[in-house]
């Protein structure tokens, strides 16, 4: 398949409409604006619709609306866009709707710097918004990968009716790599979503009603139990992640997203030098792996996590390894980036 | 296995940005791996701007580097700031029209490219990056002048297909100047 020398941004606006995506609303906000620029391009090309909301909840609003009608739709954004998102995030995951959201994940709290970032964890896999809910979070580590997730999040979101979040930073968002995007879907073959969406009766049904509002504790309780064993098929079956050279590893990284291609060079440096160590890289971080990281706790001594924050990502490694091996951590925050190097003296440090 | 890394800086309107982004698509067209990755955030006026290129046989797995195997510096502060970072025996391009500091290192090979000379020889003061571009090509044969070729060609279109000629001319005065 040919390539092309795609920017991160705009390959996975690329993907988002070559997986049948027709309806993208969006508000600009840096390292994601060109997302948000594409879109404005790319879908009047393709009988799409592109609306550039008011503010960020005006968008996921937008979103809620354009996803009742059972259509495929996302938006993107950055930190604190994806902050203001959340409240319709709750409602659109409590209606049980599919849509994709992508957050470029840039330096915080508040309004932070527009430099990438990984400390969104909490807020992306443990709940930002209120209520039981859970997002499906994957996480790519190139742009090859960052195209077929964004194209694989459609198909997830409608498999279980749950928003989906492709969860990346700047790093990835500007860089860019030749990519080969697969063929169009064909937007015919996409499911059936008439059994509940908003379609318009035709005067010929019952109306649907699609809610995530309930009075009745009792009716709400079974509603959300429903939605749990949701969960635990989600968990089931969706569960993503790579392993890198841990056939005989006895120090096993812990990375995700762009850290988790960087600290492959350091697994290269380290094994010149005779060091046994490889990389556990989750791809999906909700569902986190727990299980499949777990069982590394046999054959390695310690787990080291490193990512690009103070510390979110290393509890869901230390819940894996249930106290079995230390783990340690190594991160930078506020959009500084860990280079190999700066992450191999660690490494001996531990060592 | 083949494997570059080249950080390109100067003042932002320079080009060094498509210097990268140049450089990068030819190495895609060779069928190398290759990662372009741009400096962050708000760049202060009069400072540098600056962007990562990888050209490499296999995956490339941090587009982040500590050790540039080459540094192509468009001004002085560029200079200054990657001269430190760069490899032992590195090359190191430095656009001699605007620097007249010489480096401080000794354990890597200095080329001075008078680019903006150059490129104002050629009637087109905007086509100095590409006369680095032609010195880089020469000093490193990281990808061949066709690749550049059929790189600017797909990035130049439309209205801008006119300046394919004169980029190309740039590019070639740039490897010409490495050989004396």
């Amino acid at each position: 398949m040919e390539k092309v020398l795609a920017r991160g941004t705009e390959a996975i606006a690329e993907a988002a409409i070559r997986a049948g995506c027709r309806l993208y609303f969006g508000y600009p906000i840096t390292p994601q604006s060109e997302l948000t620029e594409y879109m404005a391009r790319r879908m009047p090309e393709v009988g799409g619709v592109f609306l550039q909301g008011e503010s960020e909840v005006a968008v996921v609003n937008m979103v809620y609306g354009a996803a009742i009608a059972g259509k495929r739709v996302m938006t993107s954004t950055s930190s604190p866009g994806f902050s203001l998102m959340q409240e319709g995030i709750s409602y659109i995951a409590g209606a049980e709707l599919p849509c994709v959201f992508v957050n470029v994940v840039r330096g915080g709290p508040g309004l932070g710097d527009i430099q990438p970032a990984q400390s969104d964890y909490f807020q992306a896999t443990k709940g930002g918004g209120h209520g039981d809910y859970r997002l499906i979070v994957f996480s790519p580590e190139s742009l090859q990968e960052a195209v077929e997730l964004t194209m694989y999040a459609f198909d997830v979101a409608d498999r279980y009716r749950n928003p989906v979040l492709l969860l990346t930073d700047g790093l990835l968002g500007q860089m860019m790599e030749p990519v080969s995007f697969p063929e169009f879907v064909d937007l015919d073959s996409l499911p059936d979503h008439s059994s509940w969406a908003l379609s318009g009766t035709g005067m010929r049904r019952e109306a649907h009603r699609v809610s995530s509002f309930d009075m009745d504790p009792v009716s709400l309780e079974k509603k959300n139990m429903l939605i749990q064993s949701k969960y635990k098929e989600v968990v089931k079956n969706e569960i993503l992640y790579e392993e890198y050279q841990l056939d005989d590893a006895e120090i096993v990284i812990v990375a995700y997203g762009t850290m988790g291609r960087i600290v492959k060079s350091v697994v290269n440096q380290a094994r010149e030098k005779g060091i046994k160590v490889g990389v556990f890289r989750p791809i999906s971080l909700w569902p986190f792996p727990y299980v499949q990281l777990s069982k590394w706790s046999d054959q390695a001594s310690f787990f080291f996590t490193v990512e690009m924050s103070t510390g979110q990502f290393v509890e869901d490694v230390k819940i894996a390894v249930e106290g079995k091996r230390p783990v340690e951590y190594y991160g930078r925050t506020a959009g500084i980036i860990p280079t190999p190097n700066e992450i191999f003296a660690k490494l001996m440090e531990l060592i | 296995m083949a494997y570059h890394s080249v950080i390109s800086a100067g003042f932002g309107g320079q080009g060094v940005m498509l210097f990268g982004q140049i450089l990068s698509m030819a190495a895609m067209f060779e069928g190398k791996f290759t990662t372009w990755l741009p400096s962050f955030g708000p760049e202060m006026r009069g400072g540098t701007a600056n962007c990562t290129v990888i050209i490499s046989d296999d995956y490339i797995a941090s587009p982040v580097v500590d050790e540039p195997t080459e540094v192509v510096a468009f001004n002085l502060p560029s200079m200054l700031k990657f001269e430190k970072i760069l490899k032992e025996n590195g090359i190191l391009i430095i656009n001699s029209s605007v620097i007249d500091t010489k480096p401080h290192r000794e354990n890597i090979k200095v080329i001075k490219i008078p680019a903006n000379d150059i490129a104002e020889e050629l009637g087109n003061k905007m086509v100095s990056n590409m006369v680095m571009l032609g010195a880089y090509l020469k000093a490193t044969k990281a990808v061949t002048l066709k690749s550049i070729e059929k790189a600017l060609q797909e990035r130049l279109t439309g209205k801008k297909s006119d300046l394919i000629k004169i980029n190309l001319e740039a590019i070639k005065a740039g490897m010409k100047e490495v050989v004396k």
